[in-house]
């Protein structure tokens, strides 16, 4: 046997590769981390502070006054604080290069800067505040409901358990398995960029806290195994051409080789 | 045959002559009987390590059904253990068997000679003879004494109507009604409420803030029983948006089809009639994800990319007195997907379908 | 014991025997010959795949209830508590999280149809570009295309049965596909739902045709095409000793009892690694079917997807120009009849009839039991080629979303860019694989004019460098000249002598142009005048003195190559 696998083993070797890179992938896809943010009220002094953070790092864009330019970036007034939070809590703000759309990156702000911005720009004028963690209590929310209101209202755009999706001309709407629970509040409350605003009367608090229960239920990961990507039946298409037949081919080598 | 047909050289080339089968290579279990020992010693092992694969598939079965099948991670590894234990039950024994085949029984190859599966002629006489004798038993053969063209005739027309008196009922049966023009009618009509999907709360025209989707239903649907619901479910339901006045562009005719901003659309593709529902609220394109049609919402529905042809049908709305929003009337023409007779005029039909229900 | 048992086995088989006369059957088929070649288990694994449907399929029946009765979740699934459902529905996920190895043997069930369509149409494939099609086989080719249809409407049915929300879209997408039919289109639709779109029907219409209708045509196919494979006997490669007269191999029994049986564990291992593992068909995370709600990532199983894609490609509008017609107020939906209906149906026409279009352009009438080498048939190969570029773009385009959020790209660009390829790339594929085809059949002629590269430069006396060739051993040139040479057709005149037309020139003439096409170009074989004046007049022709110049530069090329490593070792322990 030993002989064998040695004789054999050059030509299994490129699939066996391709099989395991496949299989670290999707285990490091499966593991991902969560976390939770806090929130706090802005006194005077925070504001004051957000609005020097606010014309160091945002003015040129959106205005030292934040109304915006045309063309060039909106108005912030009365966006209101969940807006500052969702965006720059999430990296998507400062952007970095113009592009169908802002995506997510490293955040630039430690959580007390963000607030400072936020509680500024909350006091230019009224908007959703950043919701309190009770609201997004994944445990507190009924996750069977979210998947009735998640799947009316936001499946479409970020698939059926949130994996994400395309949009048109190189928009998409991004995984949601590693959003927190307060940034997912925050974007059904304000509908950043292409998403529409899913306000109270749309979704109301407790469908918007049964939707975060929904979301966190997906951590839990699949019950049949490894989820590849959880993006339907192309991944699984492609996995049983690639994996399946390939190691069946592979043994159908095998067994029309000649034994030395 | 009347052409001459080039029928190429199939036959070995002059002068090169087949070399016969190559040589048998010997295995070293051929001619080692030490390797000969292992190699069968290898194979009995992977029957034995089938038998683990079985004992582990039982023993999942029977210590791994502790949840009470809620909890994800023991579906989890209930599916993993008893997979992995069929898995190696079925590899040992596919293993072993290959690998008894390959070392130890023959692999020297053998030669069999094929023959022409054209059969004989005279084969092929006596069957033709059989058929003719056959035929000429019956009468039906055309040249026999006794022509009986009245009961080919009879016979041939028999048979070939009979499948209709079981497929006419079967068929006739399978349709329901037949009553296409219910393509034609939703739930909506005049002053019926909108309400969210899929709870069915009633929507405020003050609900709808700028930028907003809202996924709609016809109020009372959720009353239907299952049946009725799923099926006009899958007719009525509308996209609610409110954009920008100034960035709408209006349509000649539907110019108070819509209030203040608000206005709804059919969810349903004209293409093939998958639900469209991705809205991006800057472009306020509508996008379907089954084909990726783009409708222009801010432009009468528009197709502005992909496989449809129409705009989306529009759903007239105004707002009650109580500040609710509801449907002015019917769409004006069937939702979904095109099919052929979609622009003939339902008036008779139409009638006798509201007398129906 | 061992003669207990073997007049046990004596006088069971003789009971068998005096009723059945099976011993005449056994003496046919137990020493029957199979040629030994890993390509010919792929329709195996097809037929082992169909086996572990059947056998998981009975399992998954024992629990599924096909109604479209209302119910209300009431298992243990925390996503699902209390939302209403069909039973079929419920019944799903009842066998997933209620039964012990419930899931398992779905999953094991859905991934072995996905692997059952996967290999037939490798084995296809394989079938196409070796030509085993041709006669006698022609027949079984067109059982196994059937068996390829069969095989997608098998796994078409079973995938809707759950009435979830992804095939339940599906079935949305055939209704509309099926209402685009002229005339007829929406009588269809009501005969298949039985009223209007989804009615309560349909699950259990499906269930019919899924657990009965199918797998029972398919069943009597396999075994039909089976049969055809045992009365043809098999195909074999070429080489030394292998004619259309013959056929090599090794017995059925023992060999291939042990060698095919085992395959069938091995695949079912195989099946059951990758269903214990990996999550297929998660249907509870697309919930019970509504008509409303979608999600991204909406796709049929794999092997639906060149249809989808199609769906997708074709334009609602072309250059200004509408494809939908409206024609004295009849509506004709060219955008839904073409790609969801006329394209797959030339593509599949094509498949099954092309061994009678290359038998019309090679006008061959012989039985043809050696397989060809790609290469040696450069046109088909070029077409298999193409066709499969065409089918794969139009899978690409199926998954346009997915590839458009895995690369960044934009998926209105990916559609516009295979918009163009696909009239641009299978042409092109098949002109390249034709090039490669040729080149290679060159490269064959060079290999038995000159013989094998050596990689041993020589240099003569009158100080010109040579490389050494060493010549092909009998088996390798017999590979290489014994092919058939096909030359185009030629065909009798228009006019006869006295000047009347001939009866069916027409066709005949079609059959030159399609031949010409097939044969004009081609590389021949080295025929036996080249090949005795390579060995005698050739210059690097391996002369006695250019091989004993040749062992003489090896030996000391190995001198060196020795000397290299020693210096590589000292090398290396000094650091």
């Amino acid at each position: 046997m030993h002989a064998l696998a040695k004789k054999r083993h050059h030509k299994a070797a490129p699939l066996l590769l391709v099989v395991v890179l496949l299989a670290l992938i999707t285990a490091i896809g499966a593991f991902s981390a969560t976390s939770a943010t806090a929130t706090s009220e802005a006194s005077a002094d925070d504001i004051a502070d957000g609005e020097r953070l606010f014309a160091a790092n945002c003015a040129s864009c959106h205005g030292l006054d934040a109304e915006g330019q045309d063309g060039v970036a909106p108005s912030l007034v009365g966006v209101g604080a969940a807006a500052v939070d969702f965006q720059v809590g999430t990296g998507r703000m400062p952007m970095q290069a113009s592009g169908p759309q802002a995506p997510a990156k490293p955040v630039q702000f430690t959580q007390e800067e963000i607030n400072q911005l936020a509680g500024w720009v909350a006091s230019l004028g009224a908007g959703p505040a950043i919701p309190t963690a009770e609201q997004v209590d994944p445990a507190l929310g009924d996750a069977a409901n979210g998947m009735e209101v998640f799947r009316t209202n936001c499946a479409m755009c970020h698939g059926s358990i949130g994996g994400g999706g395309a949009l048109t001309q190189g928009k998409f709407a991004p995984s949601l398995l590693e959003t927190t629970p307060t940034h997912l509040y925050e974007a059904m409350l304000t509908g950043p960029q292409s998403m529409p605003v899913f306000n109270d009367a749309n979704v109301t608090p407790e469908h918007k806290r049964d939707v975060i229960a929904y979301i966190d239920a997906q951590r839990a990961g699949s019950p049949g195994g490894l989820s590849l990507g959880a993006i339907g039946p192309v991944s699984e298409g492609l996995w049983a051409w690639l994996l399946l037949l390939g190691l069946i081919i592979a043994s159908t080598v095998w067994v029309g080789a000649r034994s030395s | 045959m009347s052409t001459p047909e080039n029928t190429p050289e199939n036959e070995p080339q002059e002068g090169f002559v087949d070399p016969g089968l190559a040589d048998h290579r010997p295995r070293r279990a051929d001619v080692e009987p030490k390797a000969n020992k292992r190699a069968e010693r290898q194979v009995a092992a992977l029957f034995g390590l089938s038998v683990v694969g079985t004992v582990i598939a039982l023993w999942a079965y029977f210590t791994k059904d502790a949840g009470d099948g809620g909890d994800v991670a023991t579906i989890q590894s209930v599916n993993m253990w008893i997979g992995l234990g069929i898995a190696l039950a079925m590899a040992g024994i596919g293993f072993g068997a290959i690998h008894w085949a390959k070392t130890l029984m023959r692999d020297h190859e053998m030669v069999e000679e094929r023959h022409e599966l054209r059969s004989s002629d005279e084969a092929r006489e006596g069957a033709i003879q059989n058929l003719k004798d056959g035929a000429e038993d019956s009468g039906i053969g055309s040249t026999g004494t006794k022509r009986r063209s009245v009961l080919k005739g009879s016979l041939i027309t028999a048979v070939a109507i009979a499948p209709l008196a079981v497929l006419v009922p079967q068929i006739g049966n399978m349709g329901g009604d037949w009553n296409i023009s219910k393509f034609r009618h939703t739930l909506w009509g005049p002053g019926v409420r909108l309400a969210r999907d899929p709870d069915g709360e009633l929507i405020k025209a003050s609900d709808v803030t700028m930028g907003s989707v809202f996924h709609v239903i016809p109020e009372g649907l959720n009353d239907l029983d299952h049946h009725h619901k799923m099926v006009e479910k899958a007719k009525a339901v509308v996209l609610l948006v409110r954009l920008d006045p100034a960035d709408m562009k209006p349509v000649a005719g539907r110019e108070d089809w819509s209030f203040d901003g608000i206005i709804a659309y059919s969810k349903i593709c004209t293409h093939v009639g998958c639900p469209v529902a991705l809205y991006e609220q800057q472009t306020h394109h509508l996008l379907c994800p089954c084909h990726q049609s783009t409708f222009d919402v801010a432009d009468g529905a528009k197709v502005v990319f992909g496989p449809a042809k129409r705009p989306l049908p529009q759903l007239p709305i105004a707002v009650d007195d109580e500040g609710y929003i509801v449907a002015q009337n019917d769409f004006d023409e069937p939702i979904g997907a095109s099919y052929w007779d979609r622009l003939k005029g339902d008036g008779s039909s139409a009638d006798v379908e509201e007398g129906s229900h | 014991m061992g003669a207990k048992v073997n007049s046990a086995a004596a006088g069971t088989a003789n009971y068998v025997d005096e009723r059945t006369s099976i011993g005449g059957f056994v003496k046919f088929f137990a020493r029957k010959l199979f040629p030994d070649h890993w390509s010919f288990m792929l329709g195996e694994i097809a037929l082992y795949a169909f086996i572990i449907l059947l056998l998981s399929g009975v399992f998954l029946t024992a629990f599924f209830v096909p109604s479209m009765t209302e119910v209300h979740y009431e298992g243990p699934y925390e996503t699902m508590h209390g939302v209403a459902m069909t039973e079929a529905f419920a019944s799903t996920l009842k066998t997933s999280f209620e039964v012990p190895g419930g899931l398992l043997i779905r999953q094991i069930h859905h991934w072995s149809a996905l692997l059952f369509v996967a290999a037939i149409m490798t084995h296809m494939c394989r079938v196409f570009f070796t030509g085993a099609f041709r006669k006698p086989r022609e027949l079984n080719w067109l059982i196994g295309f059937s068996l390829m249809v069969l095989a997608l409407a098998a796994g078409f049915t079973g995938y809707s049965l759950p009435d979830d929300v992804l095939s339940g879209n599906g079935l949305r997408i055939i209704d509309g596909v099926i209402k685009g039919i002229p005339l007829i289109g929406t009588y269809i639709s009501y005969w298949l739902f039985g009223g209007e779109y989804p009615g309560v029907d349909i699950i259990p219409r499906l269930f019919t045709a899924h657990i009965l209708i199918v797998p029972a045509l398919i069943l009597a196919l396999i075994g039909l095409h089976l049969f055809l494979v045992f009365l043809h006997k098999h195909t074999q490669y070429p080489g030394g000793g292998k004619t259309h007269k013959n056929v090599v191999g090794l017995p059925l029994f023992p060999v291939y009892t042990a060698k095919a049986g085992g395959f069938f564990f091995v695949v079912f291992a195989i099946v059951a690694l990758v269903a214990s593992v990996f999550t297929i068909n998660p249907v509870w995370n697309y919930g019970p079917y509504d008509p409303s709600p979608v999600s991204a990532g909406t796709q049929p199983d794999w092997y639906i997807l060149f249809v989808d894609g199609a769906l997708r490609l074709m334009p609602g509008w072309l250059f200004g120009l509408p494809l939908e017609w409206e024609i004295l107020g009849y509506t004709i939906s060219w955008n839904i009849l073409i790609p969801s209906l006329i394209i797959p149906g030339i593509f599949f026409a094509i498949i099954a009839l092309y061994p009678w279009i290359e038998a019309w352009a090679t006008g061959d009438k012989g039985e043809r039991h050696v397989l060809d080498r790609p290469r040696n048939v450069p046109v088909r190969t070029g077409i298999g080629v193409a066709m499969i570029m065409f089918y794969v773009l139009l899978v690409i385009e199926g998954s346009n979303d997915i590839v458009a959020s895995l690369f960044h790209l934009s998926l209105n660009d990916i559609t516009i860019f295979l918009q163009w390829a696909i009239f641009i790339i299978p042409p092109l594929s098949f002109w390249i694989t034709k090039r490669i085809c040729m080149g290679l059949q060159r490269k064959d002629r060079e290999l038995v004019l000159h013989g094998h590269e050596s990689g041993t430069i020589v240099r003569h006396e009158n100080g010109e460098y040579i490389e050494v060739h060493t010549p092909l051993d009998e088996q390798e040139v017999w590979l290489r000249v014994n092919y058939p040479n096909h030359k185009p057709l030629e065909i009798a005149d228009e006019f006869n002598d006295r000047g009347v037309r001939r009866k069916g020139y027409k066709w005949d003439r079609f059959k030159q142009k399609l031949s010409r096409f097939y044969y004009e170009e081609r590389v021949e074989p080295v025929t036996w005048e080249e090949y005795q004046e390579a060995l005698h007049h050739h210059d690097h022709g391996p002369s006695a003195q250019g091989e004993a110049e040749a062992a003489e530069a090896q030996q000391a090329d190995a001198q060196l190559t020795n000397e290299w490593d020693k210096q590589d070792k000292a090398g290396a322990a000094d650091k």
